[in-house]
């Protein structure tokens, strides 16, 4: 079992967990991600690591509400236990070169992008970082983008905060006068992230994405979470979640992510029902 | 009395009733049944049957001791060497194995040694498994990793010796390929459950949730006081066709079906939370025990058509006869000598059919089967919705990658020594699927059996 230390609502769907897990946390590194499921008869869900502390023995994740899982998770307060906990997995990554990144997070991405920014500020690359939201309301981890970065930039669709629009737009603007970056990193929804390294390609800048395709054990086992990358196909519990954005089918994840749609309605509507969930249009 | 060339049959759920439910199939023996089979054994002098067994179970003496309705005796006669029996007697292949030497198999069926075995373990769950004595502490600690059947006698052997031993299982809960591979209707779970609390009551400390080679390596095992490791991590990646379309919605590995299925009990979805697609129509690629496992999960969750397709003869089929006579009165559809070619998707990227080309067998290949060999322009299309690829697996690299000094197969294996599971590593012994590649649950116990001695010996010597 595995003790919840620390809840914060960063936004109403948006939660923020620090979990106890000194193994995992001693081991963690950015990039990487942990299963959990929180009780007998629960789904297995991949987050990625927000954040980690050897010392305290504890590991951040940040998750939105969208499915049941997500929600019965957004229920759990302090103290209370998640039933399994299992990491770090995936592939680290790492940029011991890097002197200058362009770093890009949209919604509940900008989680997992946090930790690699920290790391490369801690390193002394310069980092320029664009962070969106849907509304202003929904923006995370504002104060600590900011504390890893040389210069934040915020957008907000709705215009409620920054720029009126998207990360992207920004993306274009930034890249038509200053191309000299080591990286693009981008993590967001699929189709920020297709847009992303659309435009990134011309210009030849390295792009490097993470991506949240379905699985179930994390390890290599099922091949749930096969995505292709430059025509071959990869795992990405094991060879990713990081991969080169300007090689990855896009369309294919965005097509895999749809596979149980209904079967997710479905859940929702029986918790529903059952008065588990209060649905948030009523 | 002259002896029955039959074997006392056993109750199996109905065709037609079976298919809608995950509750076992084959429903075991009564007292009556138990001893009139057992009474069937000869008693051979030298029995030849043992021979055939890996992990060496005393066969006769067992029998005998069913035969004289002695259940509890026979229960511990056969835990001597197996701790796992309620799992061998359903799912070991004994046709192949002790029941391929028993002498009355000249004449007629040989004695039904794995019905017996099942039976036995089964009383004595029923009535209540007696508490083992706690072994003489030794004061030296071993890691396992990996729950399945290697692991799990591996540890049960070294708890026994008096050894101090913690078992690593990635996933979530104890029993690998027991629990997440092997369905409830051939293997309940419960019966899994039951023999994992076994080995927990000889002093083993099972820690779930532990990937090791990343939350701990082997060498940090080491670190943490543990003079010796066993690997018994199995093989796990699902190996796909690498024809057009195996990434389509609606394409799955055996590997996740089964795994959804049955560790994941998507069957009872959505009272569970893991959802599965099962879709009106299912093709199941390969001729395996594992290819009839998945068929059979098909139909159980409500496919109307189920195909196994499969490139050479039924002959070749290395399933299980019996699973195989399971599968066709479940009505699972065999399309044999078949070979898929390409996945059809439709416009929105899910499946809509396969599309399949017929073989002819040739000459026979290093396997010593007969090659199957295309025959030209005879491609066809079977109309389905989902695709289940069950062609085999290659062993997870995790371990070795991380694992400096343990040398590998060219194809992933761990090299281990066939009668100790020495690896090139000082104190680090492997068996199973990770140094043997996909093979059968006694196999796996019969290497993790090898290893326990030899780690003992070692660790004696150190």
């Amino acid at each position: 079992m595995f003790k919840i230390l620390k809840r914060k609502d960063l936004a109403d769907t948006i939660k923020l967990f620090e979990i106890e897990a000194p193994l995992v946390a001693k081991k963690a590194k950015p990039g990487q991600f942990v299963i959990l499921r929180i009780k007998e008869g629960g789904e297995r869900i991949p987050l990625t690591i927000a954040d980690y502390d050897g010392e305290k023995g504890s590991v951040t994740v940040i998750f939105q509400e969208v499915g049941k899982t997500t929600k019965d998770l957004g229920k759990l307060n302090e103290g209370d236990f998640i039933s399994d906990f299992i990491g770090p997995l995936g592939t680290p990554v790492e940029f011991p070169h890097h002197k200058r990144v362009l770093a890009i997070g949209g919604g509940v991405g900008v989680a997992p992008l946090y930790p690699k920014v920290k790391m490369l500020h801690n390193q002394g690359a310069e980092v320029i970082s664009i962070i969106g939201a849907k509304t202003a309301d929904m923006l995370i981890l504002e104060e600590e983008m900011k504390a890893v970065s040389d210069q934040l930039f915020i957008c907000t669709d709705d215009g409620t905060k920054g720029h009126h629009g998207f990360v992207t737009d920004v993306l274009k603007d930034i890249l038509s006068k200053d191309t000299e970056f080591d990286e693009v990193i981008a993590i967001g929804p699929p189709i920020m992230m297709k847009i992303v390294a659309n435009i990134t390609r011309p210009y030849k800048i390295p792009t490097m994405v993470s991506l949240n395709p379905i699985m179930i054990d994390g390890t290599g086992m099922c091949g749930g979470c096969r995505v292709t990358v430059g025509g071959e196909t990869k795992f990405a519990c094991v060879d990713g979640p990081a991969f080169d954005g300007h090689l990855v089918d896009f369309d294919e994840l965005m097509r895999r992510q749809t596979m149980y749609k209904s079967e997710e309605q479905k859940s929702l509507a029986l918790a529903e029902e059952r008065g588990e969930h209060k649905c948030r249009l009523d | 009395m002259p002896v029955r060339l039959k074997k006392t049959e056993m109750p199996r759920q109905a065709p037609e009733i079976r298919r809608k439910n995950f509750k076992e199939v084959a429903l075991g023996y009564s007292v009556e049944d138990a001893v009139k089979e057992a009474q069937r054994c000869l008693q051979c002098k030298n029995p030849q049957c043992v021979k055939g067994c890996p992990v060496g179970v005393k066969i006769p003496e067992f029998i005998k001791l069913i035969a004289e309705k002695d259940f509890y005796g026979a229960a511990r006669k056969i835990k001597e060497t197996n701790s796992l029996p309620a799992i061998c007697g359903r799912v070991c292949p004994q046709e192949e194995q002790c029941e391929k030497y028993c002498i009355l198999a000249k004449k007629g069926e040989p004695v039904a040694i794995g019905r017996l075995e099942r039976f036995a373990a089964d009383w004595e769950r029923e009535k209540g498994i007696e508490k083992p004595e706690k072994p003489q502490k030794l004061g030296k600690k071993v890691a396992v990793i990996g729950s399945g059947p290697a692991g799990l006698t591996a540890a049960g052997d070294l708890a026994k010796l008096g050894y101090d031993v913690t078992v690593f299982e990635a996933f979530h809960e104890a029993g690998g390929v027991l629990v997440y591979g092997i369905p409830e209707f051939r293997l309940p779970k419960a019966i899994v459950k039951q023999e994992v609390e076994y080995i927990k009551s000889l002093g083993v400390d099972l820690k779930t949730n532990h990937v090791i080679g990343k939350v701990l390596t082997i060498d940090e095992l080491f670190e943490m006081g543990y003079e010796a490791v066993f690997i018994g991590s199995g093989a796990g990646l699902p190996k796909f066709m690498g024809i057009p379309g195996e990434n389509l919605n609606g394409v799955y590995s055996a590997n996740e079906f089964l795994t959804r299925t049955n560790l994941m009990k998507a069957y009872n979805f959505p009272e569970t939370d893991t959802p599965i697609k099962v879709g009106r129509k299912v093709a199941v690629v390969g001729g395996g025990n594992v290819a009839m496992d998945s068929a059979r999960c098909a139909i159980r969750l409500g496919a109307e058509e189920v195909y196994i397709v499969y490139r050479r003869s039924e002959e070749e089929m290395p399933a299980r006869l019996e699973e195989v006579e399971n599968a066709k009165e479940e009505g699972i559809i065999f399309k044999l000598l078949t070979n898929p070619v390409k996945i059809l998707g439709n416009d929105e990227g899910w499946v809509k059919g396969i599309e399949c080309i017929k073989m002819e067998l040739g000459e026979p290949d290093e396997s010593g089967r007969r090659r199957p060999v295309p025959i030209k322009g005879s491609e066809y299309v079977i109309d389905v919705d989902t695709v289940i690829i069950a062609i085999g697996t290659s062993p997870n690299p995790l371990i070795p990658r991380t694992t400096p000094g343990l040398n590998t197969q060219k194809w992933g294996g761990i090299v281990a020594d066939e009668e100790t599971g020495k690896t090139s590593k000082e104190g680090v012994y492997a068996g199973g699927d990770i140094v043997t590649g996909a093979a059968t649950v006694i196999l796996a116990m019969g290497a993790g059996k090898k290893a326990a001695a030899a780690i003992h010996e070692y660790l004696q010597k150190k």
